[in-house]
């Protein structure tokens, strides 16, 4: 197979068999605190694929560049959350001066990417499966991208929701975690492919 | 603030504030790792001990640490824990490290540990502080252990490896498996809002009776 379609298929692998949501649990707190409306759901899922691809982008970059050659890769959880807390808040920071229609619309979900698992779990990911910088941040904007197809459709589910009869101690997050678990056998479909 | 003792902020922890079934945090891990019952254990008694040290640390500095920079200070003391944590564990139980995997340096960003810190140990002493982080570690442990057994139950026929269902039982493979996780989860959240409604509704139901 040649370099092109295994990078395809590295990227069709991370959105689809691989989705951050359904096979790996990373992120799952704010794809069932954020995705009761369509909207606000994928206002959130693209700041985490904007932030998700910078974050592996520059988690690469210190930890091949910086904490191994200096022997330090103990300090590698510790200095992926700094970086990832001010990455967030340079973005944040950024979008507020150059757009802030985009500000208004992403604003309130920013903060909230600093403690989303799967900003951290890209990062730890990228270093454990030792994939060079186009992987990891392939890994980390398709991963993300996944992450973005997951609770889009979720919030499609859960609008549908609102005007169900649903037996009420199963309101909220019981019916959302049990509809996330059928949606997950439906993604369990593309187990397999891309390796 | 009233005066909190010690053994109402621990059960607090176990029972009325289950970080996993009452408060709905830290839901990353608690369908991650619980593909066996002690993968469960592990996973618990790490949070646990991070928990505890990471609200003991913030209530000794809660004066020191200037408002502003209050969250990132917390997080780098819970990572100085985290990362203590994930070299004990991968010296002494290296087979419990590798099944736990990445998840161990993500307690980081577990939302149970931050929650605690910013709502418990910032307001609140030492003693109390690690009391509340006892309780619900503990909570969290239990729970996450209880979903661990159920999955591994049904999906493997054993119990802590130990085999329970007999020869003839044939393995539901997708309770091990993420679907599993979510389903598990999501009944077990359902029959605990069930139980606190029904309890609220008797409790309601006598007071009523009593006027």
């Amino acid at each position: 197979m040649n370099e092109l379609s295994r990078i395809l298929l590295f990227m069709l692998s991370c959105v689809l068999s691989h989705n951050f949501i359904f096979a790996r649990f990373l992120g799952c707190c704010s794809f069932l605190g954020v995705s009761s409306k369509v909207e606000t759901a994928a206002g959130m899922g693209l700041a985490v694929t904007f932030v998700m691809g910078l974050a592996s982008l520059f988690t690469w970059v210190v930890y091949h560049g910086v904490l191994v050659p200096l022997g330090l890769e103990y300090l590698s959880t510790l200095s992926f959350v700094l970086l990832i807390a001010s990455l967030v808040q340079l973005v944040e920071m950024y979008i507020k001066k150059s757009s802030p229609s985009l500000y208004k619309s992403l604003g309130i979900y920013l903060p909230l990417i600093t403690t989303n698992c799967a900003v951290l779990g890209v990062a730890i990911l990228n270093v454990n499966n030792d994939y060079n910088l186009l992987y990891a941040v392939l890994n980390g904007v398709f991963g993300a991208l996944g992450f973005l197809l997951a609770i889009v459709l979720m919030a499609g589910v859960r609008e549908r929701l609102e005007v169900a009869d649903i037996p009420k101690p199963l309101r909220g997050f019981p019916i959302s975690l049990i509809i996330a678990g059928l949606m997950s056998v439906a993604f369990m479909g593309f187990s397999g492919l891309g390796g | 603030m009233n005066k909190k003792s010690l053994r109402s902020v621990f059960l607090n922890g176990v029972l009325t504030e289950n970080p996993t079934f009452r408060l709905v945090l830290g839901t990353c891990p608690t369908l991650a790792v619980t593909t066996s019952a002690k993968n469960g254990v592990g996973m618990g008694l790490a949070a646990t001990f991070v928990l505890i040290g990471s609200n003991a640390v913030i209530a000794l500095l809660r004066s020191l640490i200037p408002a502003k920079v209050r969250i990132p200070a917390y997080i780098v003391i819970i990572c100085t824990f985290v990362t203590v944590v994930q070299m004990l564990m991968q010296a002494y139980v290296p087979e419990l490290y590798e099944s736990l995997g990445m998840f161990i340096p993500l307690i980081v960003v577990n939302c149970i540990i931050l929650a605690r810190a910013e709502a418990f140990a910032s307001k609140n002493g030492v003693l109390l502080s690690m009391a509340d982080g006892l309780g619900m570690g503990l909570g969290f442990t239990a729970a996450i252990t209880l979903i661990g057994c159920i999955r591994e139950l049904i999906g493997a026929g054993t119990v802590f490896g130990l085999p329970v269902m007999g020869p003839s039982y044939e393995p539901m493979m997708i309770m091990i498996l993420a679907p599993g996780g979510f389903i598990v989860f999501g009944s077990l959240l359902g029959l605990a809002n069930f139980i606190t409604s029904y309890r609220e509704e008797k409790r309601m139901l006598r007071e009523e009776a009593e006027q």
